[in-house]
């Protein structure tokens, strides 16, 4: 396999993985739940806290928690007491980003062992989550619209169909593949059984968007532990490397962008595939956790990582190759729309699955092939950002 | 696998079985709009949009912005744009901010505006149409206008435009 | 080995209580053209990465890293948002350089204090809701309690103390984009109305706006370049508790830890003796004889004999916030370690490679925060 331009010095794996439930509510603090996930990770590797260098967490906006500073709020719960302790904020794209930091930490040589924490208690604002979007917007050119965070992704989804001509239906079966998927996920908050003709009988809430359309609101919490190859090799004897790390963000101004595909998303893909010596991503990519808030974005980003060409990544999906026993399975875990979408900690549980999936611990969720080289991506702020992260066993 | 987290209920938070402490944030600002934005709103008064062109790139940014987003110089020349454009994308929203149902579907849509570079829109309201031109798709690329507030009516907000409508005759 | 990283550049809008001519976007702008320019770098053509610091609550926009690619130069790079101190984004700089797969890193941090109708009001949301929210509404609360503490158990004078402000309003001065210099008389400050006694109006930084960008590279970049700048030698950060009841009030053990950690990067035993000038936290007055005592730059000396014997005055064996660190300069919220960064690369390149070995900059995250950040920059 070709490997070009590895260029950086230090190997990084992971080496444990965990999570929480994923639900609607529940009942633990963010800081309890932060602390849950560290806890299975810790575990999973067969580490302490003490053994831990640094420490790394990832959560989306403070509002949700009505907490400002909220990465401080949680320096005890994420295990970052007396240690160094940060948090990375890219909205949506977090999750996956907070492993992308974490790798930084170890691959920069300054630390041997390192801690990723993300997690979201969206529950916790009242009325509705959905109120603490409203103040993601420009105030001066979108705000007085009453412009809501579906919107502008029905804008986004609507200009993509137009361009390339894709139907409801096909849209509708990548809900209908990822909440099936779920049904084998520990943590799945809306696993089901459901067909295309329930995705296009939901409650339309702005057309083309339907309720089946898009991932619920969640609480939950996902860590991951990191090091180096020595302590790698010390700890495990199935280390999972993170070869490539990319992300790149968009311009703010999303209305002055091409909506139909998601070019911030090609960029990191890129940089990411270039770490990782990787020429033809259809075909060296085994297994991929794309971000899928809505099932049009798994599509979207397909396309934007070239895992399919422009307008193609429908029919790949209509004749199965996504599959989990297909060609290229995409969201095995059953992604954001099966298992929930607790923002910073669903973007972290991709990174899990494909761990998880690279090595053959899956269990009914493992995909058909023998997957050697993987990939976990997540999206976010306004349809502006993606952030990447592939591994390799 | 059992994964730890406790899950409850909206009807046990309801019914007092889940205990909390409630708060409302008090967070205010006042945003400075700046130059380029001042001067945006000042002219919407005047029913005018205008836009800011990089000289470095040719660009002409709307909404404007005093530094060119792809070439990093300052843009420095002040172009007035056509009220007037084409709709890049379009949906039909069912609910409002908070998430509760409207009364009345709302067409909102990306708008690119003559005048303006290839692709630069901005989001607004789109009026006298429907909602199945949306669906099936026939609104895209149609011409559509700025209906405006009545002159006295203004206030120097992009409000001050009540909605696009598509051009008679397109 | 990985490369060495160097500080190629820095710019920095003037600081202002207020700014309500320029949108953030704008502020930004100017620090970053600055920056650039200082560096001589082409954004579009050389930044590899750009790391912005921002929480957004202070912005009063949720998910606040949308806002800031395009007056950065950073449209379609590797952009991202380290929610802190920008002095921590210069630390994830330094280690994506230290990578070898990045060159050249911006950090941005800025303060629009004045967008915001009642700060305090804002304060109060970063305390714990549980138990601190229904009992204190504004940070200089713990800042008293803190000041008492420190007061008593390291035996400090409230002379000493009030010199510690005459002495940064005056030196801030000699530094043209500081708004607060001023000549104040140390009576002055010990007789200003008490906020949280022993606390004192004078004793509080007051807030300005303003942005700073620094450009970092690593040796390569550097040497092509052509620049013959200072060397980040060390970093070092660290959190306490963020239970506020749990902290060492008197002497913050995290900070301690951050300067141990840089300080061993650096190669330092002696940080008295290595260090030749320090731009360190003084949101309070306090602060800066509580950070000089953490940090271990007191060496023989009592904290009140710092003052008395004239140590850290700019003349002085250790010069401490000669440009007026935030009592002169103003508190820039997040902008903080960036400003303070600024300031001591002024100092770095106007007394060049043979007076000054090494300068320190700290940073602290404020309440209810427990976190430190300390870098060593020299030649």
């Amino acid at each position: 396999m070709a490997r070009m331009n590895i260029n950086f010095k230090n190997r990084v794996a992971v080496i444990g993985a965990g999570l929480t439930l994923f639900r609607r509510r529940m009942y633990e603090t963010t800081r309890e739940l932060a602390w849950e996930a560290a806890k299975q990770a810790l575990d999973n590797a067969g580490l302490t806290l003490r053994d831990i260098d640094a420490v790394v967490l990832g959560t989306a906006p403070d509002a949700f928690d009505g907490i400002h500073m909220q990465g401080e709020h949680m320096t005890d719960a994420a295990g970052g007491y007396m240690k160094p302790y940060t948090r990375v904020f890219v909205g949506g794209g977090t999750g996956v980003f907070a492993a992308i930091a974490g790798w930084w930490h170890v691959a920069s040589g300054l630390f041997d062992r390192v801690l990723v924490v993300a997690e979201e208690k969206m529950s916790t604002v009242r009325p509705h989550p959905q109120y603490v979007f409203h103040h993601i917007f420009d105030p001066i050119m979108d705000k007085p619209l009453g412009v809501n965070l579906i919107w502008i992704f029905a804008l986004e989804m609507a200009r993509y169909m137009y361009k390339y001509n894709i139907k409801k239906e096909d849209i509708a079966l990548v809900s209908v593949k990822n909440k099936r998927n779920a049904l084998d996920h520990p943590a799945a908050q809306v696993a089901a059984k459901i067909t295309v003709e329930d995705v296009l009988n939901s409650e339309v809430l702005v057309w083309p968007v339907q309720r089946l359309d898009i991932s619920p609101v969640s609480d939950g919490a996902a860590a991951i532990v990191l090091t180096n190859e020595e302590y790698a090799k010390q700890y495990t004897d199935t280390p999972v490397w993170i070869e490539g790390v990319g992300w790149s963000l968009d311009t703010t101004y999303w209305t002055n962008r091409d909506l139909a595909f998601p070019k911030y998303l090609y960029y990191a893909g890129k940089m990411a595939y270039k770490m990782a010596g990787i020429d033809n991503p259809r075909k060296e990519i085994d297994v991929a956790e794309v971000y899928d808030p809505f099932d049009y974005k798994e599509l979207h980003h397909m396309e934007g990582l070239q895992l399919a060409r422009k307008g193609e990544a429908p029919i790949l999906t209509r004749e199965g190759v996504t599959e989990r026993d297909g060609d290229l399975p995409i969201n095995p875990s059953g992604g954001l729309l099966g298992v929930g979408n607790p923002i910073a900690a669903a973007g972290l549980m991709k990174v899990a699955e494909i761990f998880w999936q690279l090595r053959k611990e899956a269990g009914k969720r493992q995909v058909a092939k023998d997957p050697v080289t993987g990939l976990a991506q997540a999206w976010g702020d306004l349809m502006q950002i993606g952030t990447v992260v592939i591994m390799r066993v | 696998m059992k994964l730890p987290g406790t899950p409850y209920k909206d009807v046990d938070l309801k019914e007092g079985r889940i205990p909390y402490v409630e708060d409302k944030p008090d967070a205010k600002y006042r945003f400075s709009a700046g130059i380029a934005m001042s001067r945006f709103l000042e002219e919407l008064k005047n029913g005018r949009i205008m836009g800011l062109k990089c000289l470095n790139c040719g660009r002409i940014y709307v909404p404007p912005r005093t530094f060119c987003s792809y070439c990093f110089k300052p843009t420095s020349e002040w172009v007035q744009v056509k009220d007037t454009g084409i709709v890049n994308t379009a949906v039909v929203s069912y609910i409002a901010a908070d998430r509760g149902r409207m009364d009345k579907p709302l067409v909102v849509a990306v708008i690119e505006l003559d005048g303006a570079s290839p692709g630069m829109g901005i989001l607004h309201k789109l009026g006298n149409v429907d909602p199945e031109d949306v669906k099936n798709g026939k609104i895209f690329g149609k011409r559509v206008r700025a209906v405006w507030r009545p002159e006295e009516e203004r206030t120097g907000s992009i409000t001050d435009i009540l909605y696009f409508e598509p051009m008679e005759g397109d | 080995m990985p490369s060495d990283v160097y500080i190629i550049g820095v710019g920095s809008t003037r600081f202002s209580p207020s700014t309500p001519e320029l949108s953030f976007k704008e502020l930004m702008f100017e620090a970053a053209v600055k920056a650039y320019n200082d560096a001589g770098i082409d954004a579009r053509r050389d930044l590899d990465a750009i790391v912005s610091a921002s929480e957004d609550y202070w912005e009063g926009i949720s998910i606040f890293d949308e806002y800031i690619p395009d007056q950065l130069g950073g449209v379609l790079k590797p952009v991202f948002t380290v929610s802190g101190d920008g002095l921590w984004g210069v630390i994830h700089a330094y280690m994506l350089i230290k990578t070898g797969a990045f060159n050249i890193v911006a950090v941005e941090a800025h303060s629009k204090a004045s967008d915001i109708v009642d700060i305090n009001s804002i304060w109060r949301m970063a305390f714990d809701p549980y138990v601190i929210r229904p009992l204190i509404d504004n940070p200089h609360v713990l800042a008293g309690l803190e000041m008492n503490i420190f007061m008593e158990n390291l035996d400090v004078d409230r002379d000493a103390i009030s010199l510690v402000v005459s002495k940064n309003r005056a030196n801030a001065l000699n530094n043209p984009i500081a708004p607060y210099g001023s000549d104040v008389d140390p009576d002055m400050v010990s007789e200003s109305r008490v906020v949280s006694y022993p606390l004192r109006e004078l004793d509080i930084s007051s807030y300005s706006d303003g942005a700073v960008v620094a450009v970092l590279a690593g040796e390569t970049a550097a040497r092509d370049l052509g620049i013959d700048a200072p060397k980040v030698k060390g970093v070092g950060w660290v959190s306490g508790s963020s239970y506020i009841e749990e902290w060492d009030y008197a002497s913050p053990e995290f900070v301690w830890r951050a300067a141990q950690m840089a300080y061993s990067q650096a190669g330092i035993d002696d940080p008295y003796d290595s260090i030749d000038v320090a731009f360190i936290d003084d949101r309070y007055s306090f602060r800066e004889l509580q950070s000089i005592y953490a940090l271990g730059l007191n060496d023989g000396y009592s904290l009140n004999e710092l003052m008395y014997n004239g140590v850290i005055y700019p003349d002085g064996d250790l010069p401490v916030n000669p440009f007026g660190g935030y009592l002169g300069c103003g508190y820039p919220l997040l902008a903080g370690g960036l400003l303070k960064l600024y300031n001591a690369m002024m100092y770095l390149r106007s007394a060049g490679p043979d007076t000054v070995e090494s300068a320190l900059v700290m940073a602290r995250m404020e309440y209810p925060s427990p976190s430190a950040a300390v870098v060593i920059l020299g030649w």
